[in-house]
């Protein structure tokens, strides 16, 4: 059987249990709609969980990230640590308040039709930016592995979509999100435990990443750490010198996963307060699985790929191009892996000539050895997407590596778009222009606006804005400067108000907004920028990547300063506050 | 009229508190203190091929927020059970 048809066996048997769950888990009522009956149990929530959040870009570009050494670390350590914030700060009692969407909770703690409109404006924009790189990821993962245009990969991804969400909605969504994760995760762990036992001897990729290279015997970061050396680039394990903004940048991750809606909700749909404490840990049990794989993979992918350039030995010969490996061909058909003979050797040179974003080294060999420029270009995505050609697994691993690229994206699609609906439907319609409908209108209301919101994630997934490529800075940066603290005072501080929790969220999230527009350009386009985006230009070296957590500094002071100098909040929300914390 | 605070309650929420304080502190120094800004002085201690540092920051620092959310959530299950407020 060809590759290609195993794969279209894998993809589309995915989509059959996705579309039979659909049916199965028809919603009935709005509760059901919204938060699955809050009636999931902690253990599938925490799937589910970790399903939405390990999205097209985790599963495709992480490792690749990653693989650049220690300086971006902040994403592991940023895209798990907010789960600690979520399960002491936020989960627990918004569980026990028991609201259906966020800004449903911002509207009634504070009382509040202006404040929820403010929390509804920012979950579209946090949602809408994070959701179009999804669409295009499931293109993608369509592109790559069933040799169909990225566009109709995306829509029929979307068809797919359609079916489980607008008929099931959150309950429909929870369930194929459990067996997306199960999809994804066996398609991420496997090729890295293939990897692992091939460099290390350890079936564990955690153990074989601090554990020893097995061809020479070094530890594996060690002998990680001298190859990339000897070819001019940044030691692997090398410190970062602006430890600021790292942690800036790691902070405004964690608070903004913290703050993100569409995670959020998912805490709403467990039986009650404890489940949701639980199940916070859970969700982190099957994000690990997940982010603590994804170092080991990356260091061995980037060592796997620089010995098959140099088999030798880096002071040796490199590669003679006729004699390369056939995934090292399949590779550079898609354009991931390119060559380029400059010196005419018929070699493959791969070293930092200086052109590399890291150029504080560069080789000084080069001349010696008669080499004319790096020669070798690779796009870092090829980290995970080559493992298994590599490692020369059997072909239904790639199969499954096919639907676990789009069932990473089709998850985290379909809870972002849960979130943008719901919000619509319950939150600007229910709750503010048509107070009067009844819940079965609701119902509709919901399953139009699910249909709206995925007719207009994969037209802009189709048209993708400048802005697509910006979900950290964007997504993140509003999540952690609005969201985020609005949610943290109205549980913790009895005392703010609607007046502090609405210039609270403008304050942190203009000032988030107005920063990064500085640095990246209005609305993102080129050329509109008023400050170079550079580290010496940079108001206190912070980066606009990294200005969320001072947006929530921001939006936390205000939304004080203002609530003390204007009234008390009325007895009622007291009263509510006091609910939240204690029944 | 909204229920009186009793003193019941204050102690609940003061030890819920004191734990969210405990689990960040932790959540704090293994993350931004072990992974970023304390890595230069770890830098003589070693886990297998890793300096201390750079494997909290790819690897720790997951393990301990995992450890800090089991041990948070089981000791507010088990005072919530202590004050009857279980749902």
């Amino acid at each position: 059987m060809s590759q290609f048809a195993i794969n279209m066996i894998f993809v589309l048997g995915s989509f059959v249990i996705y579309t039979w769950i659909a049916v199965w888990a028809r919603a009935k009522s709005t509760r059901e709609f919204y938060i699955a009956g809050g009636e999931v149990h902690p253990v599938m929530n925490g799937m589910a969980t970790a399903a939405d959040w390990l999205s097209a870009a985790s599963f495709l570009s992480v490792a690749g990230l990653i693989s650049v050494g220690y300086v971006n670390s902040s994403f592991v350590m940023g895209w798990t640590g907010g789960y600690v914030l979520l399960a002491t700060l936020l989960a627990p009692y918004l569980r026990r308040f028991g609201t259906y969407t966020v800004p449903d909770f911002v509207g009634k703690r504070y009382d509040s039709k202006a404040a929820r409109v403010v929390a509804v404006v920012c979950l579209i924009i946090i949602s809408l930016t994070y959701v179009i790189g999804q669409m295009t990821g499931a293109g993608v993962a369509f592109a790559r592995f069933l040799e169909v245009s990225a566009d109709w990969g995306l829509i029929l991804s979307a068809i797919v979509v359609f079916f489980y969400a607008v008929l099931g909605g959150m309950k429909g969504v929870t369930y194929t999100q459990v067996a997306q994760y199960v999809v994804l995760i066996l398609a991420f762990t496997i090729p890295a435990i293939y990897l692992s036992l091939m460099m290390t001897g350890n079936f564990f990729p955690q153990a074989g990443f601090v554990g020893d290279h097995t061809a020479s015997g070094m530890p594996l970061l060690h002998k990680l750490n001298q190859v990339v050396s000897d070819l001019g680039f940044q030691d692997y394990t090398q410190d970062v010198s602006n430890k600021w903004n790292m942690f800036l940048f790691t902070l405004t991750l964690m608070v903004g996963t913290a703050g993100l809606p569409h995670v959020i909700i998912r805490f709403f749909t467990v039986p009650n307060i404890q489940d949701a404490r639980w199940s916070a840990g859970w969700a982190l049990v099957f994000i690990a699985l997940f982010y603590t794989t994804v170092p080991a993979l990356a260091a061995m992918s980037r060592l796997n790929l620089i010995e098959t350039v140099f088999p030798q030995g880096t002071d040796q010969p490199s590669l003679v191009y006729e004699e390369r490996p056939e995934w090292f061909k399949n590779w550079e058909v898609t354009g991931l892996l390119t060559f380029n003979d400059k010196n005419n050797d018929g070699r493959i040179q791969f070293y930092n000539d200086g052109t590399l974003p890291t150029p504080d080294k560069t080789f000084d060999k080069a001349e010696e050895r008669g080499w004319m420029g790096n020669e070798l270009t690779v796009n870092n995505d090829i980290m995970v997407l080559a493992v298994p050609e590599i490692a020369n697994m059997p072909p239904w691993l790639i199969g499954l590596m096919a639907a676990g690229a789009i069932a990473a994206s089709l998850s985290t699609a379909s809870g972002l778009l849960l979130a943008i609906s719901s919000a619509l439907s319950h939150d600007l319609l229910k709750n503010t222009l048509t107070p009067n409908i009844t819940d079965k209108q609701e119902m509709l209301y919901a399953r139009i606006s699910m249909t709206v919101a995925i007719i207009v994630a994969t037209w802009l997934g189709l048209n993708p804005p400048g802005f697509a490529a910006q979900t950290v800075a964007l997504a993140f940066g509003i999540a952690a400067s609005s969201i985020f603290p609005v949610l943290m005072m109205g549980i913790f501080f009895a005392r703010i108000n609607s007046r502090g929790a609405v210039a609270g969220m403008l304050a942190g999230s203009t000032f988030t907004i107005g920063y990064i527009f500085t640095y990246l350009g209005i609305f993102f386009i080129p050329g509109t920028n008023f400050l170079q985006n550079t580290p010496s230009e940079w108001i206190f070296g912070i980066s606009p990547l990294s200005v969320g957590c001072i947006g929530a500094a921001i939006n936390f002071t205000t939304a004080i300063t203002v609530s003390l100098l204007t009234e008390k909040p009325s007895e009622e929300i007291q009263e509510m506050v006091r609910r939240v914390r204690y029944p | 009229m909204p229920k009186e605070i009793s003193e019941r309650d204050k102690a609940y929420w003061a030890t819920n508190l004191r734990l969210i304080i405990i689990t960040i502190c932790i959540w704090a120094t293994v993350s931004y203190g072990f992974g970023i800004l304390l890595r230069p002085l770890l830098m003589g201690i070693h886990i297998g091929g890793a300096d201390m540092g750079f494997w909290f920051a790819q690897q720790g620092a997951i393990f301990t927020f995992l450890a800090l959310i089991f041990f948070y959530s089981w000791r507010m299950n088990a005072l919530d059970k202590e004050y009857g407020l279980e749902e």
